[in-house]
């Protein structure tokens, strides 16, 4: 694994489009503010009936880059794993994954500019007086503003202008809004830090279902442990890193029941320049963490059609049974 | 340098000024997806600075946690070389309280990873955050587990290198991009960590969270002296703000007197 084999995103996009034709398609869903086409890659079985969905995005922070090299490794995952893990095939089945490797792509193109764009954050619309760069998109979403931002435009946590002013922001807004109702879960990856956040960043406001978000979140990091025996911090944001106006938060605010920031690898020792030999074991332990909280939320929402099919099952059994019997004694 | 049983040690910092970050309040009206906290609870924190945490603390959240990255930075700077570079593993305990006007003092209990022999110890330390203008910088007092390794042989055999060597060192962007370091760069970049953990323990607050970033430049300079000398430009970045942080180091070390900060200057950041 390197950094650089997935670069560009377009052709990798392709290819995987190429190689799972009967299960991956590319929705392009919006424009950066440099007009580069922002694109997901859905993934799913084909199915008769209405689908839910899983929300999973990487690099709205440019210079977080195993961010997208995690999205690349689990669609790679589930991709490769569906045709033998009945598990991962039945939620293929009843759920479409929405992933967007890269949000930031501005952004993610200058920070592999050279060595003095590397630490970019942002995104890359010119700020009111056109003398400072970019937005922090995590901090452009409609939601809750107030702590832990800026309304300078050289803040690395600077606003926008106004919430949702960015396009990237607007992109996002639009095509999980209009899908909200089928939306079940909405993972936004970033790094670092080895954290799992929960809704709300701020620390007026609390999600109606904070203890199970807590509960799921800690059988994650569990999950996440067991892979590689790495800590994650289960926390509510404002206990561990306060903010507000995220993607987490806004999507949190439309009613997706399951929303997390996961933070990756390391606790600062390498922070965002994380050595190509740990983006393997990184992504395997976010994977297990993500698997937990995507079956959770799958099987809470579909165990009901389970047991409806699991009882008529039965009852067509018995049926055959009792008809037998009659045929038999008759 | 030999280290045996307890360490106690107190270290005192000077002054210096602090830029801050703005943030301000909205108001929100109701939702159905959320409900408002109650403010009841005076331990949890509003995210301000103004209402701060006191008594037992969370070993999770953030006031802790900052307190014990103050440990960290301080533990580098009092024992940290090319060859011993302290992480922190975990807190497990934290209270703090205010002492009268003048400050809060965190206490706490912590492990520190030692990077390079991986080995973890436990210690307990103070954080003292003193208060007013202009902002001071923290005061720690650490008592650690005995377990430090005795690196003296690699230190001299690095040091007697770079001091009789022909060409002196020079060195950019430490790590790479791709988080790539050189073998031969490695106690470099160990060393780049050890002399920005006083820039960052200078730096700290409680509304700080300090680690290093990148090493943009090192240089060895020619000196007379028996200590090697390094220019340097350093990379920090604080969690809280996100904001890289540039830095210019003049610092000096040898194995006997460990590394010395002679000159340290913020300056700005490049506008791009």
């Amino acid at each position: 694994y390197d950094y650089y084999k997935y670069h560009p995103m377009e052709e990798w996009m392709a290819q995987m489009v190429m190689d799972y034709p009967d299960v991956v398609t590319i929705v392009d869903y919006g424009q950066t503010y440099e007009k580069r086409t922002i694109s997901l890659l859905k993934i799913g079985l084909e199915s008769e009936k209405r689908k839910k969905a899983i929300w999973m995005d990487c690099g709205i922070h440019a210079r977080e880059w195993i961010a997208p090299a995690f999205c690349q490794y689990f669609v790679k995952q589930i991709l490769q794993s569906y045709k033998t893990d009945t598990k991962i095939e039945t939620m293929m089945r009843n759920m479409d994954f929405y992933v967007t490797p890269v949000l930031n792509i501005d952004g993610y193109m200058y920070s592999w500019k050279d060595n003095t764009t590397r630490l970019w954050r942002k995104n890359r619309s010119p700020g009111p007086s056109g003398d400072c760069y970019g937005t922090d998109l995590n901090r452009n979403f409609d939601a809750n503003w107030g702590i832990g931002i800026s309304f300078n435009c050289s803040s690395n946590i600077y606003c926008g202008s106004q919430p949702v002013s960015e396009p990237e922001a607007q992109a996002v807004t639009y095509f999980v809004g209009s899908r909200k109702d089928d939306i079940l879960c909405f993972l936004t990856i970033h790094s670092y830090g080895q954290l799992l956040l929960v809704p709300y960043g701020h620390p007026n406001f609390t999600a109606p279902n904070y203890n199970e978000l807590m509960e799921v979140g800690l059988a994650a990091a569990t999950a996440i442990w067991n892979v590689h025996k790495k800590n994650y911090t289960v926390g509510a944001s404002p206990d561990v890193l306060p903010n507000s106006g995220s993607s987490r938060d806004w999507a949190r605010m439309q009613g997706i029941p399951y929303t997390y920031t996961f933070e990756l690898r390391d606790k600062g020792e390498f922070a965002f320049e994380l050595p190509e030999d740990q983006i393997q074991p990184t992504c395997e332990e976010a994977y297990g963490g993500a698997l937990h909280i995507i079956t959770y939320a799958h099987d809470k929402t579909f165990s009901g059609a389970a047991v409806t099919a699991a009882a008529s099952f039965w009852s067509v059994l018995l049926a055959a049974g009792v008809a037998r019997v009659n045929l038999m004694s008759s | 340098m030999g280290f045996r049983g307890f360490i106690v040690l107190v270290v005192l910092m000077g002054m210096r000024g602090s830029p801050t970050g703005a943030v301000s309040l909205k108001d929100e009206s109701a939702h159905p997806n959320f409900v408002t906290r109650e403010q009841k609870d005076l331990t949890v924190e509003e995210g301000r600075g103004d209402v701060m945490a006191t008594g037992e603390l969370n070993p999770s959240h953030f006031p802790a946690r900052r307190a014990a990255k103050v440990v960290q930075h301080y533990l580098n700077t009092r024992y940290g070389s090319p060859y011993r570079l302290f992480g922190l593993e975990d807190v497990h305990s934290a209270t703090a309280e205010d002492v009268a006007d003048t400050g809060r003092r965190y206490h706490l209990q912590i492990s520190a990873h030692e990077i390079i022999s991986n080995r973890t110890q436990k210690c307990s330390a103070d954080v003292f955050f003193p208060r007013g203008e202009p902002t001071q910088s923290p005061e720690v007092k650490a008592s650690c587990e005995e377990l430090l390794q005795n690196t003296t042989a690699q230190e001299e055999a690095l040091y007697q290198r770079y001091k009789e060597g022909h060409s002196l060192l020079s060195a950019q962007y430490i790590p790479d991009s791709q988080g790539h370091i050189e073998p031969d760069m490695m106690p470099f970049w160990h060393l780049s960590i050890v002399a920005s953990s006083f820039i960052m323990l200078h730096e700290s607050t409680e509304n700080t969270l300090y680690n290093m970033a990148q090493v943009a430049q090192i240089t060895q300079l020619e000196t007379e002296r028996e200590e090697l000398k390094f220019d340097s430009h350093m990379l920090l970045h604080d969690m809280v703000s996100q904001e890289i942080l540039h830095w210019k180091l003049l610092f000096t070390w040898s194995p006997a007197e460990g590394v010395k900060v002679q000159q340290m200057q913020q300056i700005p950041k490049p506008n791009h």
